[in-house]
């Protein structure tokens, strides 16, 4: 008999609307957490799981109340304790990680010093004593010498490092339960991998009960024991991870599922249409039923119930779910593999660019001239055919977005020349450049909550490059804007819409319309689905690949996903600390022999699935700067030569696939190496 | 054409509701009708005076509270009711205007030294620094003793004095959007400094700026009446609660009345701007730093 540590009984919480009725965005949510058990919670932003999170832990933010039920840790209501009694828990049997919880350490204080705060707080430990355990958390959260570790400021620390740092503060008061909010979310892939790693081997050391919030199946696939899948507020689908995983009965985890880009299915995934209700606005039926592949007219009536299944133990939501098991569709999932058009004529050439973010002196400014040896991108030489999709890989501080404003003219070169279609040499200063080709080079950000102006229409918004291009005005300018909406699956009544009523795929769509309505030759797309949730991405990148092949435009794709990036790219080129390793076809970059630090990403990759695990290969530490001599990797190499590595820039070696490598080992040797394991 | 007008029946829309908004909570209706009851008083009153408001009349002199002089009579026998009613035409007319220039010119550099940034936004500010340290009401006497104290002076000197801190609301607004990857996309675009201006920045700090306007005005206010307090503001014979004050200070213990009636007048008119200006914020959803001068 397992025992439980939570138990969570007919939970729904909800808001007033402003006409007075409650609204609930969890619905009558039971589950239970046993001891040493980890279980994820998945679903798509709005779905509950940060709610849910929170009640776990006694806390329902400002706005909301519970309508009914209970939060059981172990024989007590948490939901009707007061906060003395919740004060007595909190920190100390439940602790939670935020999200961002590494970056939000206090800046100025050492890291000795705030997990000592936590322990003060959390324990009734003498001076000595919370100095050992200081020591001892540190070592649990495997920070090398942790003595040194407790005098070091948080600055001083890489991401991963910091949410090392924030999972020991969590760990100070021996909790028995661990909540964490997407505790990796925005950080590197190789770095997620280790953080990962750490909580697996926690939850093995201490038998700490976690509930893991994530939105990254890859990430829920790995540490979790048991997933719980949500969907507008309600529990859709409970049980084993293999089961929810690899056999899915509830028709949205199945199409979660086949929406995600996976590197062992190259090719763009299936999207799944629409999204999610808003809280409030489902009266009667499955909540599911407007995006059901499976739907049938008894679902839009009558809502089912989370109903047991024994052979699987799990927990599923579905009138219609005996006919999900054993459709093995899963593994026949059908994905578009992209057969770009390229021409041979080349669009855009960067040769020998190096970019510097180093401040100009006096004398520099006047002959207009930086001096750095050690410039943020160095020596990149890539050519771009018209119609080609070429990708920008590597972790947070490679340089990706970096080179991508140089291209656009927002960032001045320091060397080297951009050219486009092979002889027009493009200014680096933008206001030097001649419209035609600001019109000819467009942009999509990472977030449209950023990149959209709060303050103006969709059709503003979409106006404004027409207007400034084209000199639209009147009745043609409107017709223009409804015909690029249209373009980019948005009806006319989208029209007077500001970003806020939109969805975030939605307002994804508008930039893409903004960017398009320029006509370009060439988007250069800075993460563009990253802010995304997966259904919504496989959408996006859809879109943008069927527009590609409708306009024959050239998309430089900027992305930490190395899967994405696969299911989207005709070739990819890799970068470590703005210098670049590989570059080649994608179908061979994604194959050994590859460049040692090509192997690290590809290690770290997390597919949905809990039997293939991340290779980690090398250390997950941050470097500041890049090195001045030698190969850009040789700080975190697990193949590093010696000295050679260190003094002498490696040169370009060509594999029998047709990829370029740029790495002192040969290539036989690596191949060699490379299979071994 | 049609597109403009939609837009007009959109921004007037707006407006609406945000005045809806505001009158939804019990400070913000108090506020507002305050507000609206002194702009109705101020532009209607010489229409209803019961008497003649520069009648000097020596027999009336400090009469108390009657059914004939409601709010009595000052020192030199002219109605308090009469020039109660007046008294805040000029306070409103003149620190109005002053506003809006205030927020037009600190608006403005605010915008414009978010945007620039660097060097030049570094000296701006530390001018602007240097500014605020005078003690305002010196410089303002000073201005006022070399020019007059005509409207066609007070208005632009107290709408200087007024938009230094609107310069630092506006730049500081400007420079949270200036980040945003919006801005950077028309940059990106090609869009001209003005147009970016215009159409990026402006929609993005207007709610920020003029709501610090509405409480640089009850500021000004203030600043406008100590100025006639002190006799440098409105001159005599019109009438102003700020002078009214002044002269009748001094009776204050045997003859409460002359005072009273415009301190009442220019404390709740600045009450009723500070209500409306914070529901406005609200309903903006602003946080005002600015502390209210009452
Ligand atoms: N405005 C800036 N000033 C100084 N350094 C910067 C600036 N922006 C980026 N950098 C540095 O340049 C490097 C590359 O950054 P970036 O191009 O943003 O990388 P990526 O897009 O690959 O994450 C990083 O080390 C980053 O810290
Ligand atoms: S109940 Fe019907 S609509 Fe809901 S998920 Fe199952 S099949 Fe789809
Ligand atoms: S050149 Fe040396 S350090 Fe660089 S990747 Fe190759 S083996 Fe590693
Ligand atoms: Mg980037």
């Amino acid at each position: 008999m397992k025992t439980s540590v939570q138990q969570i009984n007919n939970l729904t919480i909800g808001f007033q609307s402003q006409k007075g009725q409650q609204i609930s965005i969890l619905k009558n949510i039971n589950t239970t957490i046993n001891k040493g058990e980890t279980v994820g919670i998945v679903g798509e932003s709005g779905s509950g799981k940060s709610t849910l999170a929170l009640a776990m832990m006694g806390y329902v933010k400002h706005g909301l109340f519970t309508i009914s039920g209970e939060c059981m840790f172990h024989s007590n209501n948490l939901l009707e304790m007061n906060n003395k009694e919740l004060e007595n828990i909190r920190g100390r049997k439940i602790a939670m990680i935020p999200q961002n919880a590494g970056q939000s350490l206090t800046p100025n204080l050492k890291i000795g010093y705030q997990i000592d705060e936590a322990l003060k707080l959390h324990t009734d430990l003498k001076k000595t004593d919370r100095d050992n355990k200081i020591s001892e958390l540190l070592n649990k959260v495997r920070l090398p010498s942790p003595e040194t570790m407790a005098q070091r400021y948080p600055h001083e620390l890489s991401g991963g490092q910091q949410q090392r740092v924030a999972v020991a503060m969590a760990l100070a008061g021996s909790p028995e339960l661990l909540l964490l909010d997407e505790p990796t979310t925005g950080l590197d892939v190789t770095t997620q991998a280790h953080v990962l790693e750490l909580l697996n081997l926690i939850a093995k050391d201490t038998g700490t009960s976690m509930v893991y919030v994530s939105h990254d199946l890859g990430a829920i696939a790995q540490v979790s024991d048991r997933v719980i899948v949500m969907y507008s507020g309600e529990i859709v689908l409970d049980g084993p991870v293999r089961s929810i995983l690899k056999n899915p009965i509830h028709p949205y985890t199945f199409g979660l599922l086949k929406s995600i880009p996976k590197l062992t299915l190259p090719g763009l995934p299936n999207s799944m249409s629409g999204s999610q209700p808003q809280p409030g606005s489902i009266k009667e039926g499955c909540s599911f039923y407007d995006r059901c592949e499976f739907a049938d007219k008894n679902c839009k009536i009558n809502s089912p119930e989370l109903e047991y299944i024994n052979d699987l133990n799990t927990h599923v939501r579905c009138f219609r779910h005996k006919e999900l098991i054993n459709q093995n569709e899963l593994n026949s999932q059908t994905v578009k593999s992209i057969e770009n058009k390229i021409l041979k004529n080349e669009i855009l050439d960067l040769s020998n660019v190096s970019i510097s973010y180093a401040k100009q002196k006096f004398i520099e400014q006047l002959i207009n001239k930086i001096e750095d040896k050690n410039p943020t991108v160095k020596d990149i030489d890539i050519n771009i055919n018209k119609g080609e999709t070429l990708a920008l890989v590597g972790e947070s501080g490679s340089g990706k977005s970096t080179i991508l404003k140089s291209i656009a003219g927002l960032l001045k070169t320091k060397d080297g020349i951009i050219k486009f279609e092979k002889d027009k040499e493009l200014s680096s200063d933008l206001r030097k450049r001649d419209p035609k080709f600001l019109r000819a080079i467009q942009l999509i950000f990472q977030n449209p909550d950023e990149s959209l102006n709060p303050n103006h229409t969709v059709e503003e918004i979409v106006a404004q490059p027409l207007k400034l291009y084209f000199g639209l005005k009147g009745h043609e300018l409107k017709e223009k804007i409804i015909n690029v909406l249209d373009k980019v699956r948005l009806g006319e009544f989208y029209i007077t819409r500001y970003p806020r009523q939109l969805s975030g795929g939605e307002k994804q769509r508008v930039a893409v319309a903004r960017a398009f309505a320029a006509k370009p030759d060439i988007i250069l797309c800075d993460e563009v689905t990253s802010a995304l949730d997966v259904s919504v991405q496989a959408a996006v990148l859809n879109l943008l690949q069927e527009l590609k092949e409708d306009f024959g435009t050239t998309y430089i794709f900027v992305s930490h996903d190395l899967a994405v990036v696969r299911a989207i790219s005709d070739r990819v080129a890799v970068l470590y600390q703005g210098r670049l390793c590989e570059i080649g076809p994608s179908k061979n970059v994604y194959k050994f022999p590859s460049h040692p630090y090509t192997e690290v990403l590809l290690g770290a990759v997390l597919e949905p699935d809990p039997d293939i695990k991340p290779k980690l290969v090398a250390e997950d530490i941050v470097e500041e700067k890049p090195p001045e001599n030698g190969c850009s990797f040789q700080g975190r190499c697990p193949r590093i030569l010696g000295d050679i590595c260190k003094n002498e820039v490696p040169p370009w070696q060509t594999t029998e696939n047709g990829n370029s490598i740029r790495c002192h080992i040969k290539i036989d040797d690596l191949k060699n190496q490379q299979t071994l394991n | 054409m049609k597109n403009k007008k939609e837009k007009q029946k959109n921004t007037f829309q707006k407006i609406l509701e945000v005045i809806k908004t505001m009158a939804s909570k019990p400070s913000g209706l108090i506020g507002l009708t305050i507000l609206i009851f002194h702009v109705i008083l101020a532009i209607t009153s010489p229409l209803y005076v019961p008497y003649d408001y520069k009648a000097i009349d020596p027999s009336l002199m400090l009469n108390p509270p009657s059914s004939e002089f409601w709010f009595g009579t000052d020192s030199l026998g002219r109605d308090v009711f009469t020039r109660t009613i007046l008294g805040g035409r000029t306070a409103l007319t003149v620190t109005f205007f002053g506003s809006l220039i205030a927020l037009l010119w600190g608006g403005s550099l605010g915008i414009f030294c978010g945007l620039v940034g660097g060097k030049i936004d570094d000296v701006v500010m530390r001018i602007i620094d240097a500014f605020l340290s005078i003690p305002w009401i010196l410089a303002m006497l000073l201005i006022v003793s070399l020019l007059g104290t005509t409207t066609l002076v007070l208005i632009p000197a107290l709408g200087f004095f007024y938009g230094k801190g609107i310069v630092r609301v506006a730049r500081a607004a400007t420079h949270d959007v200036i980040a945003k990857d919006f801005i950077v996309s028309a940059r990106a675009r090609g869009h001209s400094n003005i147009s970016i201006i215009w159409n990026e920045i402006l929609p993005n700090v207007r709610d920020a700026i003029m709501v610090e306007g509405a409480m640089r005005w009850s500021w000004m206010l203030l600043g406008f009446s100590s100025l006639s307090f002190l006799g440098f503001g409105v001159s005599p014979p019109t009438p102003d609660w700020g002078l009214m004050i002044s002269n009748a200070r001094g009776l204050m213990s045997f003859a409460y009345w002359a005072v009273l009636a415009p301190i009442v007048g220019l404390s709740s008119l600045i009450i009723g701007i500070n209500l409306t200006a914070d529901a406005f914020a609200k309903a903006l959803g602003i946080d005002r730093s600015t502390k209210a001068p009452v």
